[in-house]
């Protein structure tokens, strides 16, 4: 909050700004640095001393969650129809919902009345092609890390995925890696996709164990 | 500066704009069509709506290089039969006050019963929620919806 | 024809173009300040106020502003009825600046505001019709060689036994040619065929305002003409210590960038490339006069104050002795934030200037004061500058400006990059909701007894900044130093209580405020609403029995209240389970209103599902209209009342936009039912009295329903943080 009320009035202040222009240029994507988050994540290789499988597996889960509890994951995994938003994960304004496929009331407002293939910081609106919402099985707001860990390896909560494709997806899946890039003074997920998807590759093969709770 | 082609109400119209030009002005100040309202910028009171190939946007929030061949539509080449319903159905409750967000409520408005014929205040309120009106019309924009549907059904 | 063409064809017209346009007041523009001071009456000349064209049209031009209030309905509602013209051919169009002609009489200069339109204009533009029914009646007279008083005006039909028959298009030259009568004669009320009569007319402006032609300040694009924005101190005083615009002038489409006194000035051709310019601009602020404080620190200075008395306003009986004597006390705090008036069109403005004479545009809201301060600012006699008036996209306050900053800044614009480059001055939403003059910061400290069942003692301290110092208002409508408007309406309560006291800490803050829609009682109105409401309660009364019983001497407050507790059948009425009413009656700006809520809670803060709404305005002109601004008031009043703050960190204002000033939308607004009191009092204004009952119907609703009155505004905060 403070974060975001600071870089709201630093973007003004700063002369309107020297800061402002560079994400009104085409490329804006590089201006992601101008809000930047500072958990980091650990590296897969500091928990290869935990000579436990299952307990390095928890810990790498727990890493991994960082990222997932983060707003930008958070936001659009919400528990009722209705996603939230920014860093406070305060109700979407205006009110949207789930609908069909987790793009918004059909008639309603889907979500590219205003959110479209890229970001768009002249207007504060992210966007991806594969904007969405997550479907109501994959809720996390609300849940602890441990029960979100077991739904996401639950194929009936999971799309279906097995094991090696949720790694996939977690990794490579350009809508989860837009929560490294999402521009505007969001604040990023910690730490790189790519650091993302090893940690959730090194949890799947040490067994997936979940953290309790 | 760049150049683009519209295709806007039918017709291509040339636009010499930065690329990153919300779409609002290319059409405001490059085509100099002004039914369609600044009124935030930041995608949050829809005065701005318009249709890109029939979907409903707020022209505010994508810039001009992203239209592509795309076909536009503003207040100014509304023409279907909902949106006359609406209109007609916006004058009989003289729903308008300040008006200046008006074009956007009736392009919602358009849209939602073009996809929803018989929608009900629920409805409405998803569909509607987009647009801000500052003179809070919104008794009225619910009765003229409702309005307009029960006229479309002839 | 389009509100829009009506312009064009007057400007065409005024020219010489085609014939019996009434357009004298071009020439007497010249003289107009100086007649203004020499010509104290009221002007009812037909061929200032009417445009009737050959096509049988009659334009009535407007002497106020219309942003949605409905004044180009009212003012021709108020000739069509005394002209018996048929409402088919009745248009309206603004007047131009000229304070002689076209002042508002309850103010003595040109503007709109203190929902005076109607209230000021109700004989006035009724004698404009009737005149100009007698001049038509007269030339048809002379042109038939027919006795004037056999002669019938039905409908826009001038009519005589004979069978001669004709129109008013076809008798506007002659007819404005007569003498105009000095005390034309106005109908009976009980003649009236428009005037009161439920759907006797429409509203001129709905269609142009359905199908994008409502022609607004924003559609101005005049040739060669450049946009500007100007980049201001994002701290209220802050000045230009010095700026770089170096990669300003470097962005496509950027013309020019000037400094100007409030900041500095980026020209283009069209909005975008001014935006970025500005974006790219290097200004260094020297903020060393400029207010610093938070709204924490404003918070912590006021309510310090609020506890001491404060300058007397008001006394009666003895209050101190009075709560002395015990019995049930009750003391509480009210806090309200600034607020911003955010009306959808941001502020802008268009201004020609060559040198010798200049032509500004825009939506204006106070022409006199604006004409002067662009005159003074470009160095020009005062007739050789011309205003017209559009429609403006809201106001609520915003656009009548004491301070004529916008004017000014306008002005500035123009002069600095030099004659003949016509400018757009828009202010960004951004800038708006930052640029200040919000609706004042205020606390008031309330403090009561009732004994007996009876309320034997109040009290209201307020501290809040004046709206009028420092502005040509301040010597005119000051009282013993203080500014009435910060205590209207809770100096002088309806309720009868024996030993009362008002008193007021008039402190200065370096954020400029401007009355916000229903100005002092947006904040005066909750207090003493949520407060009789708080007290009879202790006082073991019904919230509306209880009223009634201490409204002897207000027998329109307990009109209104009446009528709103049948309308609601307050005494019968089953509320569902989780839902609770509560009542509000207040009276502003000389009309009267009462409303119930009815509203439950959910995790978003209340939900109103309902508003049972009766209002008082004397004779109802426009009855649709008076219920479209209930209506309108209401949904206003509710969503500042829940969401609404602006709150100043260091000085800053934090809220920029609708993502953090949270505005009332469609799924949050409630149903409305209105009702409209039979009177024969004289019209009053409807454009703000809807509003301040709003908030405190649904504090009381909130205390019947056990979560207490809110004492801090907006009840649910946090969108701006």
């Amino acid at each position: 909050m403070k974060l975001f009320r600071t870089s709201m009035l630093a973007l003004v202040a700063g002369g309107l700004a020297a800061g402002l222009l560079a994400f009104a240029e085409p490329g804006f994507q590089e201006a992601d640095a101008a809000v930047s988050n500072p958990t980091k994540l650990q590296p897969v290789s500091v928990f290869a001393k935990i000579k436990n499988k299952n307990e390095r597996a928890v810990a790498l889960f727990t890493e991994a969650g960082k990222v997932i509890q983060s707003p930008r994951c958070m936001n659009c995994h919400p528990a009722t129809d209705r996603p939230t938003q920014t860093d406070r994960m305060r109700p979407h304004i205006p009110l949207v919902v789930r609908g069909e496929g987790g793009m918004g009331a059909a008639g309603g407002l889907v979500c590219t009345t205003c959110h479209h293939e890229n970001n768009f910081d002249a207007a504060n609106v992210p966007g991806n092609p594969k904007w969405s919402l997550a479907p109501i099985e994959m809720a996390w707001q609300g849940k602890t890390l441990g029960q979100i860990c077991t739904q996401i390896k639950d194929k009936e909560r999971n799309g279906g995925k097995d094991m090696a494709a949720l790694v996939k997806h977690m990794a490579e899946d350009e809508l989860v890696g837009w929560g490294w890039h999402p521009g505007g003074n969001r604040t990023p997920a910690p730490g790189t996709q790519k650091q993302f998807g090893e940690l959730i590759k090194a949890w799947a093969d040490a067994g997936a164990a979940c953290p309790k709770g | 500066m760049a150049a683009f082609t519209l295709k806007i109400n039918g017709q291509a119209r040339q636009v010499d704009v930065d690329p990153n030009t919300p779409l609002l002005w290319a059409i405001r100040d490059g085509v100099g069509l002004t039914g369609t309202k600044y009124g935030c910028g930041v995608a949050q009171c829809g005065a701005c709506t318009v249709y890109v190939d029939g979907q409903t946007v707020r022209s505010c929030s994508m810039p001009v290089s992203a239209i592509g061949t795309s076909e536009i539509t503003t207040i100014e080449g509304l023409d279907s039969k909902e949106a006359k319903a609406v209109q007609a159905a916006w004058v009989a409750l003289d729903v308008p006050q300040c008006g200046y967000c008006q074009s956007g409520q009736v392009m919602s408005a358009t849209a939602l019963l073009s996809l929803n014929p018989k929608p009900t205040d629920d409805d409405i309120d998803l569909a509607m929620n987009g647009n801000i009106c500052r003179c809070a019309t919104y008794v009225r924009i619910r009765a003229a919806i409702h309005g307009a549907a029960k006229s479309l059904e002839g | 024809m389009t509100v829009h063409d009506t312009k064009l064809s007057r400007r065409t017209l005024l020219k010489g173009g085609a014939g019996l346009v009434l357009g004298a007041y071009v020439a007497r523009a010249d003289k107009m300040f100086a007649q203004a001071a020499a010509k104290p009456q009221v002007n009812i000349a037909p061929n200032t106020f009417l445009i009737i064209k050959p096509d049988n049209t009659v334009t009535v031009l407007c002497k106020g502003i219309e942003f949605g209030q409905g004044p180009f309905t009212g003012m021709a509602t108020l000739v069509a009825e005394e002209l018996d013209a048929d409402w088919a051919q009745m248009r309206a169009d603004h007047a131009p600046s000229n304070p002689q002609l076209y002042k508002n009489l309850a103010f003595g200069m040109q503007g709109t505001g203190g929902s005076t339109a109607i209230a000021n204009s109700y004989i006035q533009m009724r004698q404009v019709g009737a005149a100009a029914r007698q001049m038509l009646v007269a030339a048809a007279a002379d042109a038939w060689q027919v006795p004037a008083s056999e002669i019938t005006v039905e409908n826009g039909v001038i009519k005589h036994a004979s069978g001669h028959e004709g129109s008013f298009g076809q008798f506007a030259e002659k007819a404005m040619a007569m003498p105009v009568p000095t005390d034309p004669k106005l109908k009976d009320p009980s003649q009236f065929k428009l005037i009161g009569k439920e759907g006797a007319v429409k509203r001129l402006d709905s269609a142009d305002k359905t199908n994008g032609k409502a022609f607004y300040t924003l559609d101005i694009n005049e040739p060669d003409m450049l946009t500007v924005v100007v980049a201001r101190s994002l701290k209220f005083g802050g000045k230009v210590a010095s700026f770089d615009a170096t990669a300003a002038k470097a962005v496509a489409g950027v013309v020019d960038v000037k400094q100007v006194s409030n900041g500095v000035a980026v020209y283009a051709k069209g909005f975008w490339p001014a935006k970025m310019g500005r974006e790219a601009l290097k200004i260094t602020w020297d903020d060393s006069k400029a207010e610093k404080r938070g709204s924490a620190e404003l918070l912590q200075q006021f309510r310090g104050l609020s506890k001491t008395a404060g300058k007397l306003v008001k006394a009666e009986g003895k209050f101190e002795e009075s709560m002395a004597k015990g019995g049930r006390v009750i003391e509480v705090e009210y806090v309200f934030p600034y607020l911003a008036h955010a009306a959808m069109e941001p502020l802008n403005a268009y201004l020609k200037w060559d040198g010798d004479t200049a032509y500004a545009r825009y939506g204006c809201q106070f022409p006199t004061p604006d004409h002067m301060a662009i005159s003074k600012v470009l160095g020009l006699p005062i007739e050789k500058v011309k205003i017209d008036v559009v429609l403006a996209g809201g106001s609520f306050g915003r656009r009548a400006q004491q301070s004529t900053h916008q004017a000014i800044e306008l002005a500035e614009v123009a002069k600095a990059i030099g004659p003949g480059k016509p400018v757009k001055l828009v202010w960004t939403r951004e800038d708006d909701m930052r640029g200040g003059y919000y609706r004042p910061y205020a606390i008031h400290r309330m403090r009561g007894a009732v004994r007996d069942g009876k309320i034997e003692a109040w009290s209201d301290t307020i501290v809040s900044q004046s709206i009028m110092k420092g502005s040509f208002f301040e010597s005119m409508m000051f009282k013993d130093g203080l500014d009435p408007t910060s205590y209207e309406g809770s100096n002088e309560i309806p309720y009868d209580v024996e030993n009362f006291r008002c008193d007021m800490h008039q402190v200065d803050v370096g954020v400029p405020v401007l009355w916000w829609r229903s100005v002092g009682h947006t904040h005066t109105g909750y207090v003493v609403e949520a407060f009789v409401d708080e007290l009879l309660e202790a006082a073991g009364k019904d919230p509306v029995e209880g009223r009634l019983a201490l409204l002897s001497k207000k027998p329109r407050h307990a009109g209104v209240l009446k009528a709103v507790a049948e309308l609601a059948d307050w005494k019968n009425y089953k509320v569902p389970a989780g839902r609770a009413r509560g009542v509000a009656v207040v009276e502003s700006f000389n009309t009267f209103v009462a409303q119930v809520v009815e509203l439950s809670m959910t995790d978003d803060g209340p939900k109103v599902h309902k508003v049972w709404c009766a209002v008082d305005c004397g004779v109802a002109v426009n009855p649709d209209i008076i219920r479209a601004q209930m209506e309108g008031g209401i949904g206003f009043g509710l969503g500042h009342i829940l969401y609404a703050e602006q709150t100043l960190d260091a000085g800053a204002p934090v809220s920029g936009n609708f993502d953090t000033y949270r505005s009332l939308r469609i799924n949050e607004m409630p149903e409305v039912e209105v009702v409209i009191v039979k009177s024969t009092e004289k019209p009053t204004g409807v454009g703000e009295p809807g509003v301040p009952p709003l908030g405190p119907a649904v504090a009381n609703a909130m205390a019947k329903l056990g979560v207490g009155r809110p004492r801090q505004l907006p009840v649910v905060p946090g969108a701006s943080a």
